[in-house]
């Protein structure tokens, strides 16, 4: 479903990602994993199509098709979901305004007819219901005055209703404690299925103890360095990232 | 006969003495000596210019120099096409150009002794009601346009709300122009009883095309525990000048909402004044304004705290695109013995292109020193990182760039409390994106 190819891309004058590689296929759940400084918002910006991330080099293949060429809503509207680490407030527009807007967006995109605020409701009591959320979310303006916690599960409740073929979970459990990740790797299970793929940037391996990956990989001063099962997530966390470096050093 | 005027401050005066006669008509001896002092001090003073600190921003030299009229009374009753439909229960004094108004209601009839009818009558009909108030709230020395309207007015709106009573149903006054090249003089006099409660609409409509100039004074007094809200809702052509002025009278414990919504216009300015004259009232100015093309939109307002124990808040929020100019200042004056005042000011730009320009000036004088009093002022475009997350969900650019400009003007479209102009705003805003409103709004 994704492939990356060789990709580098830049910030300002500064390269950030040396040649990125990477292929998920659909039912698949990767984790890519680094520290700061690895490269890990400029590959989920890259994805998402940010301004500030200048690509020089490579390419994104999202459904076979030309990722890094199509605008930020076509990317959406084509099923791919980003889980913004650092969610917008927006005040003056309800989550459910937006998310009917965009789930529509998305619909007339496809060919499909665009729901009415009737079968929109009845949608999203649904969702509502799978990622545990109170309804009265719904009236409120979208991230406005939510903790952290509320703000990444505002996200996965998003995803739920987008219904994406690939989301991208951006560090969805930074600053997190433990049972608010719970619950957020409840909902992003909930959204497991064989034709949906996931791709879970983290600097922890806690959040992969409740969302297990199929796939591990390690991304090293911008660069895939090594990838495994699940177990590589569990070494890291015993070993650290230092033993990596000094491996590629071993290496080059 | 109608003669146009020639150019700039000489011919109003000479005007004056041409038609006195037929002035002197409407209302008794002590209104003509009104309007002889106000042409009086026109004459003084002339059309202001941008070397007054009031006037700074904007330049009222094409209002003097445009090739205009002071129209007359027509006789008849308007063409209905010229009217739309009332929509909902309510009341309305509609008035086209310069015929005489027209009363329509629907719904429940007027409370017994609710007046909403012709200015002109009133002073014959209800004198007492009406000499005591008319042009002694907005003074002819406060401002030229207020002296031109004052001497040449021929009609108006008067509604008096009787003691104790409430009127559930909006009232609305409506002026509508048509482009012919006349100057017109609207006035209307608001009185709210004791402990009166009523919803007001002053609408300000005209086409397109030549341009005309409207000059309305509004003068609103609030009666001990009175309940107004009042709305003004300005769309007058492209190249029409509105200049208005509002002046609020309040009195003990009394309660006045306004919300100034200015959509048309080429070159508007409104004033915007209220004298809290006793303790325990409660004033608040809201507004909205949308330019955009080479519109000048320029809001002052000025809050007396003239007694203690005084609400006053204020939020103005704009929206300029294109070349449009925007201008706001806000006065609070709090007077030495105004303790306990409670002041809040706000105003609110959103700037949707490279060269749209804002002047924004609070001004706070306090000379008494147990009060509150804020004012706040930001100005900027809309924000990125909320234009990147709509459209990460799939809006498109242009969608998402309308949302949240309506966004930014919904915080003053939720307070207003009558539906069909939230529908109207909703519609100005949304519908050229194709976005849903209604309760769909968002």
């Amino acid at each position: 479903m994704l492939t990356i190819f060789n990709l580098h891309a830049r910030v300002a004058d500064k390269e950030i990602l040396r040649g990125v590689n990477l292929k998920v296929k659909a039912g698949e759940v990767h984790a890519i994993m680094g520290k700061n400084g690895s490269g890990k918002s400029t590959l989920a910006g890259v994805l998402a199509g940010r301004d500030a991330f200048e690509v020089t080099e490579g390419d994104v293949l999202f459904e076979d098709k030309n990722l890094l060429d199509m605008d930020p809503e076509e990317r959406a509207r084509e099923g791919l979901f980003m889980a913004f680490q650092y969610p917008v407030e927006i005040p003056g527009v309800s989550n459910s305004y937006f998310l009917k807007a965009a789930l529509n967006a998305t619909r007339k995109h496809r060919g499909l007819p665009e729901l009415d605020a009737m079968e929109f409701l009845t949608l999203v009591k649904e969702k509502l219901k799978l990622i545990h959320i109170d309804e009265d979310l719904l009236k409120r303006p979208v991230n406005e005055g939510f903790s952290g916690g509320e703000k990444k599960r505002n996200e996965i409740f998003q995803m739920a209703v987008l219904e994406p073929k690939l989301a991208i979970l951006d560090e969805t459990d930074s600053g997190l404690d433990i049972d608010t990740i719970k619950t957020v790797a409840d909902g992003v299970n909930a959204m497991r299925s064989k034709d949906r793929a996931m791709v879970v940037i983290t600097h922890y391996q806690r959040l992969l103890n409740f969302i297990v990956p199929d796939k591990v990989h390690v991304l090293l001063d911008g660069r895939i360095v090594k990838s495994g099962g699940k177990e590589l997530a569990l070494e890291l966390e015993n070993k650290g990232y230092e033993w990596l470096e000094t491996e590629a050093q071993a290496t080059t | 006969m109608v003669a146009m005027l020639e150019q700039e401050n000489n011919a109003y005066p000479g005007e004056f003495s041409r038609i006195e006669k037929e002035l002197a008509k409407v209302g008794s001896p002590a209104l003509l000596r009104q309007r002889k002092a106000a042409i009086a001090r026109f004459g003084e003073v002339g059309f202001p210019t941008t070397h007054d600190e009031e006037w700074r921003f904007t330049d009222v030299a094409p209002i003097a120099k445009a090739p205009l009229a002071l129209p007359e009374i027509e006789d008849g009753v308007p063409p209905p096409e010229a009217r739309s439909s009332l929509a909902g229960d309510g009341y309305r004094l509609s008035f086209v150009n310069g015929y005489r108004p027209v009363f329509e209601q629907q719904g429940a009839k007027l409370p017994t002794g609710v007046i909403v009818a012709s200015l002109a009558e009133a002073l014959v009909k209800h004198k007492d009601l009406v000499e005591p108030h008319l042009a002694h709230h907005a003074r002819v020395d406060g401002s030229a346009f207020t002296a031109l309207n004052t001497a040449f007015f021929r009609d108006g709106a008067f509604v008096h709300i009787p003691k104790g009573v409430v009127v559930s149903a909006p009232i609305h006054l409506q002026f509508l122009a048509t482009t012919r090249p006349f100057a017109w003089q609207r006035r209307t006099l608001i009185v709210a009883g004791e402990n009166s409660q009523a919803t007001i609409v002053e609408g300000y409509d005209g086409a397109d095309g030549n341009a005309y100039f409207t000059n309305a004074v509004t003068e609103v007094v609030a009666l001990p525990g009175a309940v107004l809200d009042h709305y003004k809702v300005q769309r007058e052509g492209k190249s029409a000048f509105h200049v208005g002025t509002m002046q609020v009278t309040m009195q003990r414990g009394s309660t006045f909402t306004s919300h100034g919504i200015a959509l048309g216009g080429g070159l508007v300015r409104n004033d915007a004044n209220a004298v809290l004259d006793a303790e325990g009232c409660t004033c608040t100015l809201n507004g909205l304004y949308l330019a955009s093309g080479q519109q000048l939109i320029d809001n002052h307002t000025r809050i007396d705290h003239a007694k203690p124990n005084c609400v006053s808040h204020e939020l103005y929020k704009g929206i300029l695109d294109g070349k449009a100019r925007g201008v706001f200042n806000g006065k609070i004056y709090v007077h030495p013995n105004a303790q306990k005042t409670d002041a809040k000011q706000t105003n609110k730009t959103l700037l949707l292109s490279d060269d749209a320009v804002i002047n924004t000036k609070p001004q706070l004088e306090i000379y008494a020193d147990d009060v509150k009093c804020m004012h706040g002022a930001t100005i900027g475009p809309l924000d990125a990182d909320s234009i990147f997350y709509l459209r990460s969900r799939g809006i498109g650019l242009a969608e998402a760039r309308c949302l949240l400009t309506f966004a930014f003007a919904n915080d003053i479209i939720r307070r207003i409390q009558v539906a069909p102009i939230r529908a109207q705003l909703e519609d100005v805003l949304l519908a050229a994106q194709h976005l849903p409103r209604g309760e769909e709004a968002p």
